[in-house]
């Protein structure tokens, strides 16, 4: 659905600033669109099942079943349960980052200087590790359930011999990424800037968010059919909501 | 970074500590800072899971990305810095005679059989399972939230410059070991893997040693 959904099934929009936390609960059913507003954004987020929050969002296993280091349409993020806790069904960006992993608050200050609450009011500086961290905490988890995090709108290429390169201006004005939830999860992110962001300036971008009622994946949806191991994560989650 | 192959100057009859971990099997262990720990892969291209956890605060723990990140590069190998959750140095690799190893290709679990492999590889033993039951005997009130990316000494898991990332056959051999010295003191919570689906492996787990020394 590369369209803007039908008025009707709209539920809500709003705008996450740079540099801001969120978390929400994102039901079966819905699809979550982040739009990258100016260019240039990183959503670094982790995703739980809601009803068992120890199931959550496995880099490995997303990457293995799929044979890939990054996430675009088609692609689907498997819980550490064989499950998919959601799908990309649209994508505009091309190349979503899931290796880089999380700013932290020693890197922020090394790389942006110090920037406290005191001096700079709500503009102050904040990192991925900790606003994750905080975030989590609004559910009873924490520090032991950090795990490696997609970078959304962030592009990190591998060469051969495995140095990492940060791929700048990647993202641009208006780039979307849908998410389609195939299970009741819990979402959390961070808008802080990527760690290898090479940029000298301290400056995180805002996204927005939109979410809509969705349509069950049907025998022929995309992400389903993407590959075979994508078959058996969908009859493994199906069969975790067999009433539908 | 280096890729050369760095051997060890420690001497095995020196070790204080040394245990045979058969394939399929876990072990635990405290490392203090400042012993060198050696797994010596006896038989060739088997894998290693590995997580680590500082002893005295397991909820600071080994982080793959920021290990990755810090040294701008996705393979570990001889001079790694392997880094805490927290952004401070757990271990260092000191010596490593299979040139890399890796930390993207997790742990093998009943559940991600089902989905790489077929529905009724279910019921195969795993990694995850080796971590979780030996976490439980382990007196640390850890689980599952606990299982974090991991370390796969041995295995070979390229990602290629368009983002291709797959199990490549093991450029491992018999009597190939790595060596990692303790920077603080360490929980080592290892399995030594059971994946009998993988050709990584020539489909035929095999038994490690694992090695101590003091400072």
């Amino acid at each position: 659905m590369s369209q803007l959904p039908d008025a009707s099934r709209r539920l809500w929009e709003e705008r996450v600033p740079g540099g801001a936390h969120w978390s929400w609960v994102l039901r079966r059913g819905t699809t979550l669109r982040l739009t990258d507003v100016e260019g240039g954004a990183n959503v670094a987020m982790l995703l739980y099942s809601r009803e068992d929050t120890t199931e959550r969002y496995n880099m490995a296993d997303t990457l293995k079943g799929q044979h890939t280091a990054f996430l675009t349409r088609g692609n689907v993020c498997y819980s550490d349960m064989g499950r998919a806790l959601c799908s990309v069904t649209e994508d505009t960006c091309g190349w979503h980052d899931t290796i880089g992993g999380l700013s932290n608050a020693a890197l922020v200050k090394q790389k942006y200087g110090e920037a406290r609450y005191q001096e700079h009011r709500n503009a102050y500086h904040r990192n991925g590790y900790d606003s994750l961290v905080n975030e989590l905490g609004k559910y009873g988890l924490g520090r032991r359930d950090v795990v490696a995090n997609l970078n959304l709108f962030s592009k990190v290429t591998v060469n051969d011999d495995g140095t990492m390169v940060f791929q700048p201006d990647h993202s641009k004005p208006g780039a979307f990424i849908d998410l389609r939830f195939e299970m009741d999860s819990l979402v959390v992110l961070s808008t802080c800037q990527h760690p290898l962001d090479p940029a000298p300036a301290y400056a995180p971008r805002p996204v927005d968010l939109m979410v809509w009622r969705s349509d069950p994946p049907g025998p022929d949806d995309p992400c389903r059919n993407h590959c075979e191991q994508n078959r058996r994560a969908f009859i493994n989650t199906e069969r975790l909501y067999p009433l539908g | 970074m280096s890729t050369a192959l760095v051997e060890s100057p420690l001497d095995a009859s020196q070790a204080v500590m040394r245990q045979v971990v058969p394939a399929g099997e876990p072990f635990t262990g405290v490392l203090r800072k400042g012993q060198t720990l050696r797994i010596l892969d006896l038989e060739g291209n088997q894998a290693v899971d590995t997580l680590f956890y500082n002893a005295h605060d397991p909820e600071e723990r080994y982080s793959a990305n920021d290990t990755i990140r810090a040294q701008g590069n996705i393979y570990l190998t001889t001079g790694t810095q392997l880094l805490s959750s927290e952004g401070r140095v757990m271990l260092t690799i000191t010596a490593d005679t299979c040139g890399r190893h890796d930390t993207l290709g997790g742990a093998c679990s009943a559940e991600s059989n089902t989905v790489r492999y077929a529905l009724d590889k279910r019921h195969m033993h795993s990694c995850r399972d080796s971590f979780l039951l030996a976490l439980a005997e382990h007196d640390h009130g850890m689980g599952k939230r606990d299982l974090s990316s991991n370390i796969n000494f041995f295995m070979n898991v390229p990602v290629t410059p368009d983002g291709e990332l797959c199990f490549a056959d093991g450029i491992s051999a018999p009597g190939r070991y790595v060596e990692l010295r303790a920077e603080m003191d360490v929980l080592v919570l290892i399995s030594n893997c059971p994946q009998l689906n993988n050709p990584c492996n020539a489909y035929n787990p095999t038994p490690v040693e694992v090695l101590v020394w003091d400072a």
